[in-house]
């Protein structure tokens, strides 16, 4: 028999059942809540008479619509401007009180994006089951977690039971080997595997990163990498442990410590696929060709490096990608043919669950200290992942640097991202965005996002275009 | 959820083909936290003469008279006689939240959309399949009488006209045997509460950890 991968390991410990029609029920350690998915799970619980199986495992966090306006938020819920938004706020305050579980209210420490959240504190542990009603769990597998998305009657079941009844995946290994050239970042990596994959290429897959561009990697990088998962078309993507794993934890709020922690740690140490292990698919990338990229279109695979050009419709193969492209054209109005860096940006957003922790926002400042930004700019926000994202960042003054430089510095929660509160693009305005969407609308109805990392999307708010960020000097152009 | 084995009540019309989710719970209403409370907005375009804002109170809303389940005689209906594809569009869990919170314990209907069939039995709602044929007897039958009369009867798989002749229809047997039970999915799960509690155990023996952590 062949050895097991990650994902086989993380699936057979946390097997309490298997169904005679191919389902099991999964056992899951760590249960992520916000405001937006969970209300209807809450008052399901309610109508049935039930209450959560284990309080020790959920941790809840308002961040999708929260404001992140200083002002508005120093009002605290009641300042929320949107009467919806504010009663989806109050509703998982009350909903957490009532069956006594553990939230970080909105303007407690503690408090942050879902994804930033959890690891950060701790509650996301290597080798656990970790899921949230939010597509971009996948995260939590940057320490080796089983992590994916899940719906609200799914939110309801894991409250109740502490499982799930699900089908397992199969496995896929994407090795980047190489070395990464200076100005390339993990966001860089992952949307050249996506544009090199596609959308699609992940389908049915539980993915595991490995190769030497991993293993060199920060544990935030590989989260910044696993979060976009789930943009490849696999709910789960996963790096195994190793000793960055294992220090990352350390200390953590809600780790264990002394000899629990040596015990964990012993046990996370398995965590690695056996060199034996067979992967149902295999794709390998040259980690020493990737550039900068930048999102062009519509879909996270309509991604070109830094110093392409944008495509063409009559350069595509069939004709079903000239009809993409051509309708991705249109709703970006960009032409086809024309350098990606001949793209001016309205706006600019750093921030997001994929690219708003500590290193983020310290790349992010590197890059705008000592310049200002571009007169032809409208905003550039920078929303740190969590307060406690915002308190070290401002502990290093880097908010003063993007405030002399002219940047936003804001309060922590999804903003831009999806915009369900009031930070949107407007119809027709470009934005250099360091998250992980580009659909239609996603920024605001209308807008036309970029995806890039956050050295690149601060380089775009001091020129006011796109650019190279390899070859950026501050000139405004 | 409720169980279900017979159910007697009024029937009440839906009298037109592919109504869909949009018609049983306009999108403005999605927003709200609740699974529960969107009775009064069920088919609220066509019920109400304007137009219906979330959280509204909809006692005092002008009523479309014409509107067949706003009559009187089928004001405690809670059998929906429906037509075929009932519940297309999109997959909205609201759409059997709003008929079971109107009243609704069974819709009859030649056809239905697949997700919302699903979510019917998600929900402790039964829809029941009849031929076109069966289905348009009792559309004739209730137009004919006041007061209109059915029994569903789950375990014999029947459905009992006022004058005791019935007609049978299919059910899937496991869908069948959770509502009977009166068990959702969950309820399901937590039948397997000795294998869930019997894990816990053997986790917490090798790897303490994992619990007490979130305080
Ligand atoms: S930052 Fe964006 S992708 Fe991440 S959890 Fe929030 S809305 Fe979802």
């Amino acid at each position: 028999m062949s050895g097991k991968t990650v994902y086989d390991k993380l699936w057979d410990s946390h097997l309490v059942k298997k169904n005679e029609d191919g389902s099991a029920l999964i056992y899951i350690d760590r249960h992520i809540l916000h405001e937006v998915t969970s209300p209807q799970a809450f008052e399901g619980l309610r109508i049935a008479g039930r209450k959560p199986w284990r309080l020790d495992t959920n941790v809840a966090t308002p961040d999708h619509n929260i404001s992140t306006d200083p002002a508005e938020r120093a009002a605290g819920v009641a300042g929320i401007p949107d009467a919806t938004s504010r009663i989806q706020v109050q509703t998982l305050d009350d909903n957490c009180d009532h069956f006594g579980i553990k939230e970080f209210k909105m303007n407690e420490m503690g408090q942050g994006i879902v994804h930033v959240m959890g690891p950060e504190l701790g509650a996301t542990m290597p080798g656990f089951t970790v899921v949230c009603g939010d597509s971009h769990t996948a995260t939590h597998g940057a320490l080796a977690c089983l992590a994916h998305g899940i719906g609200t009657s799914e939110v309801e079941h894991v409250l109740a039971s502490q499982c799930l009844v699900t089908k397992k995946m199969k496995n896929m290994r994407v090795t980047v080997e190489g070395e990464l050239g200076a100005g390339v970042t993990p966001k860089d990596v992952v949307l050249a595997i996506i544009a090199d994959i596609g959308t699609a290429g992940g389908n049915g897959h539980a993915i595991e990163f490995a190769g030497s561009v991993f293993r060199e990697m920060s544990i935030e990088g590989r989260m910044t990498v696993c979060n976009m998962a789930i943009e490849a078309g696999a709910r789960v993507g996963l790096v195994a442990v190793d000793e960055k794993t294992v220090d990352y934890c350390k200390g953590r709020q809600f780790m264990p410590s002394g000899d629990i922690f040596e015990q964990a740690a012993e046990y996370w140490r398995t965590l690695v696929s056996d060199a034996d292990a067979v992967f149902d698919t295999e794709v390998s990338i040259d980690g020493n060709a990737i550039a900068p990229q930048v999102s062009w279109g519509t879909s996270p695979e309509m991604v070109v490096p830094v110093t392409a050009n944008i495509p063409k419709v009559e350069d595509q193969t069939d004709e079903v990608k000239q009809k993409g492209v051509e309708r991705a054209l249109e709703y970006m109005g960009l032409e086809g043919g024309a350098p990606i860096t001949s793209v001016y940006v309205d706006r600019v957003f750093i921030g997001s669950c994929t690219n708003s922790r500590i290193e983020d926002m310290r790349a992010a400042a590197k890059i705008v200290e000592g310049h200002r930004v571009s007169s032809s700019v409208k905003q550039a926000l920078v929303v740190p992942g969590s307060q406690m994202v915002k308190e070290q960042a401002e502990a290093e003054g880097l908010h003063k640097i993007f405030i002399a430089a002219g940047l936003d510095w804001r309060e922590p929660g999804c903003s831009m991202c999806l915009a369900m509160n009031a930070d949107k693009l407007g119809a027709g305005e470009h934005c250099a965005s360091t998250s992980n969407r580009n659909f239609e609308g996603r920024q605001g109805s209308g807008g036309r996002t970029h995806l890039m990392s956050p050295e690149m999307a601060a380089a775009a708010a001091i020129t006011g275009h796109i650019v190279d960020v390899r070859t950026f000097s501050g000139e405004q152009s | 959820m409720k169980a279900f084995t017979q159910h007697s009540g009024i029937a009440g019309p839906m009298d037109r083909a592919n109504v869909d989710t949009d018609m049983i719970i306009p999108k403005q209403f999605l927003k709200s936290i609740k699974r529960s409370g969107f009775g009064p907005n069920l088919f609220d375009e066509l019920r109400y003469l304007d137009e219906g804002q979330p959280g509204q109170d909809c006692s005092h809303r002008p009523v479309n008279k014409d509107f067949p389940l706003n009559k009187p005689r089928y004001k405690d209906a809670s059998i929906l006689l429906a037509r075929k594809n009932f519940g297309c569009g999109s997959s909205r869990e609201h759409a059997p939240w709003a008929l079971e919170d109107y009243g609704f314990r069974t819709i009859i209907a030649p056809s239905y959309a697949d997700i919302f069939y699903n979510n019917c039995f998600k929900n402790g709602l039964l829809p029941v399949i009849l031929t076109e044929q069966q289905v348009d007897v009792l559309f004739k039958e209730m137009n004919a009488a006041q007061g209109y009369q059915l029994t569903i009867d789950l375990v014999a798989q029947k459905v009992i006209r006022p004058n005791g002749e019935s007609f049978d229809f299919e059910i899937d047997v496991f869908r069948k045997d959770c509502l009977v039970q009166g068990l959702d999915e969950i309820g399901l799960t937590m039948q397997s509460a000795d294998a869930i509690k019997e894990y816990e155990k053997t986790r917490e023996a090798s790897q303490p950890w994992v619990f007490g952590a979130i305080k």
